[in-house]
């Protein structure tokens, strides 16, 4: 009985209401009904299925952990039984109040008709005849909502079954259900990429039908991920334990392995991911190349930097210029030859944007180079440069980069001279980083009147940053432009700057693999969810404030960062273990 | 000590070549397009009121950044977004279904009034829920870390609202009352254009009234000067910061009004431009001080409109107006370059921005 007292209605209502908006919104901005076509699993559920209905799910898991929570507190352990029943109640109400705004609509929807006058779906085109069919089950709008009721009910109350169960349960089911998931969403790349020859086209038999996963294959990935959790759950400390154990001279060769094991992998990349998923990578690592070079700006040197496309915009048309056979080049220089034209370039455009900007902070930074970026953006589009750089029209026919008569024509060989960019890059990054510039760069980002007093030029500092930054982007830039083999000013917009931005702080601000791991989240990612169109910006924004709500340090921070925004923590465990002293250490 | 002197003269010297070129460049731009004498006076008084009435958009929609930014030095990326989604609601929800009874153009002003009122109430509903989300949960993570959210709100927003009401260009009813021109003297301005600056003129002082003589504006300069003191002289930050919010997204609703009338349509990208000029507005004007925002933006649309073409075309560029942005950003980075704290904004050496 007490925890029936402690059970808050409040809570249940709200979360109720909450999961309610979030599936409601998800009707309305059209994703469940553009979404209904495509199968996660062939012939039992669409991914509009999954949108509509995961949210009752998620509000009974959260309910059941946040009375999960609160039991582990109270540690009542003979109120356990009572606290299943209530939580399971609980969750039973959160998914009966989840579907009242989705028979709201389902009323509104029927209730206005185009002949009526008011029509609902002259405000809000997604809500098709197709949509209400899909909510009431065919089943007309009185008997197709109590469905809906009971369904979320039911699927609210599963949502908080499964997390009632013990976590050696509950691990590899969520793992599998994930893998699941995963797998019917990356179907149609993975078919795309793999499944049109050989054993390819065996697996695809077995695991897909109709867009989707089929039931076999369904079942195969959901026992092979969760049997690997449950092997890893327990093996773990075993393999663990065998390893620290071995003699140094054993672990440093088993380094070795490791390391060459990656290398190896890096290397036959392009051979297992095939056309399409290279293309991918290399846009990846383009992006690779600006983050290490956005991260020496912003992360090293503190220098809030919003216009960073703008270097690489000027790489890849000095590239064009240079090197083009079309109209517009003059030079017909090869890639090689351009090359390093394509860096000074961008760093003298990067000393020139940095010397106006010296005496400004924060803020104004940040405006100013965001209007750089885009300065340079509407100039490359404007009449006037049109004689020189092709105004909309762009420049046409750059011959792609070749060595020893070598061309680099396919996305795999283009691959290893955009993997060997971004190695230089990393190896130049990390030796800058813990040289006397690096330190200078740190110093002025953590305070630069402290540093101007320490005796670090800041004038000279500053602009190594921006030119260093820019040689990267103008790299990334000219590789682009001979990848394309044509550069227009479209490529080069705000979203760009943007993108590499958020990819450095999503990875870890400062953090070298940050940059990659970034990358390949905020870059690959939506790559390979190309067929969500036009819900990807609205995932990716969805997907930015989560990671930021829920990892503010990014994905892999760098171990500086890592201690200042735990400094808290730490100053509180060092202060109990040694007394005291080790506060003052983690203040400075 | 001689280096660093040493450095220090260097960089003066660049800074004042390049204020020298600015100024000659400029001059000269001026000089020879009025030798050549392309537009007529009226011309020239058209694109000035155009100016002013874009730059009231700015000035409006700057005071959300500006008022955001004094007390919680964060770029609100997403206000673009507020003031899209408030006049986008409204128009789809009011304006569209009023403008086909005849209540729209005979009582007008009411449906303006009505318009205007649920574009601003949507627009602070979702500033609200912005900041409950993404905002507040990082009040005191670094610096970027709320930019970031920021971005993402702003995309989330955008494509929100496309998937809501449909990604096409959606016009907003015209007024019969506002359509042709008042004219004194040689003097011509489109009503629209009235109509635009005067309720901004009323907006701004409205606002000015709020923070600077009601108790509530107090609390926000007093939080805007010092979160801690301010809680401990018994204000609560968290309220003032929702209120900043609102007062913010209120602003941004009814440019968003202004801006469908002057331009006649909604879509969902429609705050991507003006909240990146409105921004350039406000850092111009100084970034944190009220009556900066409304001033750089009142500059900015006035410079973009005449610039182009009293500067541009002087010295020589072709299709000038294709430069327009080029020049607000521009002048943003020479007025910066002359004052770097912004036309109205205190000595950054006091205050770390």
């Amino acid at each position: 009985m007490e925890m029936r007292t402690r059970f808050d209605w409040g809570q249940v209502v709200r979360l109720g209401l909450l999961m309610g908006i979030v599936a409601l919104s998800l009707c309305l901005i059209g994703m469940v009904g553009t979404f209904d076509e495509r199968n996660i699993i062939g012939g039992v559920i669409t991914l509009g299925q999954i949108l509509l209905f995961g949210p009752a799910v998620a509000g009974g898991y959260v309910l059941a952990q946040s009375t999960s929570r609160l039991r582990s507190e109270a540690e009542t352990s003979s109120a356990e039984s009572t606290g299943t029943v209530s939580t399971l109640l609980g969750a039973l109400m959160v998914g009966l109040i989840s579907s009242l705004p989705l028979i709201l609509l389902i009323f509104l929807g029927q209730i206005t008709t185009p002949e009526g006058g008011v029509w609902l779906r002259q405000f809000l085109p997604n809500v098709s005849p197709e949509l209400l069919e899909m909510l009431t089950f065919g089943q007309g709008p009185v008997l197709g909502s109590l469905i809906l009721a009971g369904v979320t009910a039911s699927l609210s109350m599963l949502g908080a079954g499964a997390n009632l169960l013990p976590q050696r349960v509950r691990s590899p089911l969520l793992t599998g259900l994930m893998a699941v998931l995963m797998m019917g969403l990356m179907a149609e790349i993975i078919i795309l990429a793999w499944g049109s020859k050989g054993i390819g086209l065996l697996i695809r038999r077995v695991l897909f039908e109709a867009g989707g996963l089929s039931l076999v294959g369904t079942a195969l990935i959901f026992l092979i991920a969760a049997g690997a959790n449950v092997g890893w759950a327990t093996q773990r400390e075993r393999v663990q334990r065998r390893v620290s154990a071995l003699p140094p001279k054993r672990q440093k060769r088993l380094d070795r392995t490791r390391v060459a094991l990656g290398v190896l992998l890096m290397l036959l990349l392009p051979f297992i991911l095939r056309t399409y998923l290279t293309e991918v990578v290399n846009n990846i690592g383009l992006y690779i190349l600006m983050g290490f070079g956005l991260n020496i700006v912003v992360g090293f040197a503190g220098l809030l930097d919003l216009g960073y496309v703008a270097f690489f915009a000027i790489g890849a048309y000095t590239m064009g210029m240079l090197t083009s056979t079309g109209e517009l080049g003059g030079a017909g220089m090869s890639f090689w030859a351009a090359l390093p034209f394509c860096l000074i370039a961008s760093v003298v455009a990067g000393v020139i944007l940095g010397v106006p900007v010296l005496r400004m902070r924060g803020d104004y930074l940040a405006i100013v180079t965001l209007g750089f970026g885009e300065i340079i953006r509407i100039l490359a589009l404007s009449d006037w440069l049109k004689p020189f750089i092709g105004g909309a029209q762009g420049i046409l026919m750059i011959p792609k980069p070749s060595i020893f008569g070598l061309r680099f024509l396919t996305p795999q060989s283009l691959y290893y001279l955009i993997l060997i960019c971004c190695l230089v890059a990393a190896f130049v990054s990390w030796r800058l980083r813990d040289a006397r510039l690096g330190r200078q760069w740190m110093a002025m980002r953590e305070d630069e009147d402290v540093a101007e007093a320490s005796g670090i030029p800041l004038v000279k500092t500053k602009l190594l940053a921006f030119a260093t930054g820019a040689a990267f982007a103008g790299l990334s830039g000219a590789i682009f432009a001979s990848k394309l083999s044509s550069v227009f000013p479209h490529s080069f917009n705000l979203l760009v700057s943007i993108n590499v931005l958020c990819l450095i702080i999503v990875g870890g601000i400062g953090s070298l693999p940050g940059v990659v791991v970034g990358a390949i989240f905020l870059i690959g990612l939506p790559e390979l969810l190309r067929e969500f169109a036009e819900y990807r910006y609205l995932m990716y924004g969805a997907l930015l404030i989560v990671m930021m709500l829920l990892r503010p340090e990014g994905l892999w921070p760098s171990a500086v960062h890592k201690r200042e925004l735990h400094a808290d923590e730490l100053a509180t465990s060092a202060g109990q273990a040694t007394g005291g002293p080790a506060l003052s250490e983690a203040d400075s | 000590m001689r280096q660093r002197l040493q450095n220090i003269d260097i960089l003066d010297v660049i800074m004042w070549l390049f204020r020298a070129v600015i100024i000659v460049a400029v001059v000269w731009g001026i000089v020879s397009t009025i030798l050549d004498n392309p537009y007529t006076p009226e011309a020239w008084i058209d694109l000035v009121v155009a100016g002013v009435a874009q730059g009231s958009l700015y000035a409006l929609i700057a005071l959300g950044y500006t008022l955001v930014y004094g007390i919680l030095f964060m770029i609100n990326f997403a206000h673009g977004e507020f003031f899209m989604s408030g006049i986008f609601t409204s128009t789809v929800f009011i304006a569209i279904p009023m403008s086909r009874t005849p209540f729209w153009n005979q009582h007008w002003i009411l449906s303006l009034l009505l318009v205007g009122a649920v574009a601003m109430a949507v627009s602070v509903g979702v500033a609200l829920l912005t900041e409950r989300i993404a905002y507040r949960p990082l009040r005191y993570a670094p610096r970027l870390v709320p930019l970031i959210t920021a971005i993402g709100a702003s995309f989330f927003w955008q494509y929100f609202f496309r998937g809501l009401y449909g990604s096409g260009i959606t016009a907003f009813p015209t007024v019969e009352a506002l359509q042709g021109s008042l004219t004194i003297g040689p003097l011509r301005i489109l009503w629209t254009q009235v109509a635009v600056i005067a309720s901004t003129i009323v907006l701004l002082i409205g606002l000015y009234i709020f923070v600077m003589r009601t108790k509530t504006g107090k609390a926000m300069r007093a939080v805007a000067e010092d979160k801690q003191v301010a809680a401990l002289m018994g204000i609560d930050v968290d309220r003032v910061i929702v209120i900043t919010f609102a007062v913010g997204a209120a602003m941004a609703g009814a440019a968003g009004l202004l801006y469908a009338l002057m331009y006649r349509q909604v879509f969902f990208l429609m705050g991507f431009i003006p909240g990146i000029k409105a921004f350039t507005a406000a850092v111009l004007g100084g970034i944190g001080n009220v009556v900066g925002a409304a001033l750089g933006g009142l500059l900015l649309g006035m410079f973009e409109a005449v610039g182009p073409n009293l500067i541009l075309e002087g010295l020589g560029i072709p299709a000038a107006n294709q430069l327009k942005d080029v020049f607000a950003f521009l002048m943003l980075v020479l007025v910066l370059i002359f004052r770097p704290q912004g036309i109205m904004g205190e000595r950054l050496g006091d205050k770390k921005a």
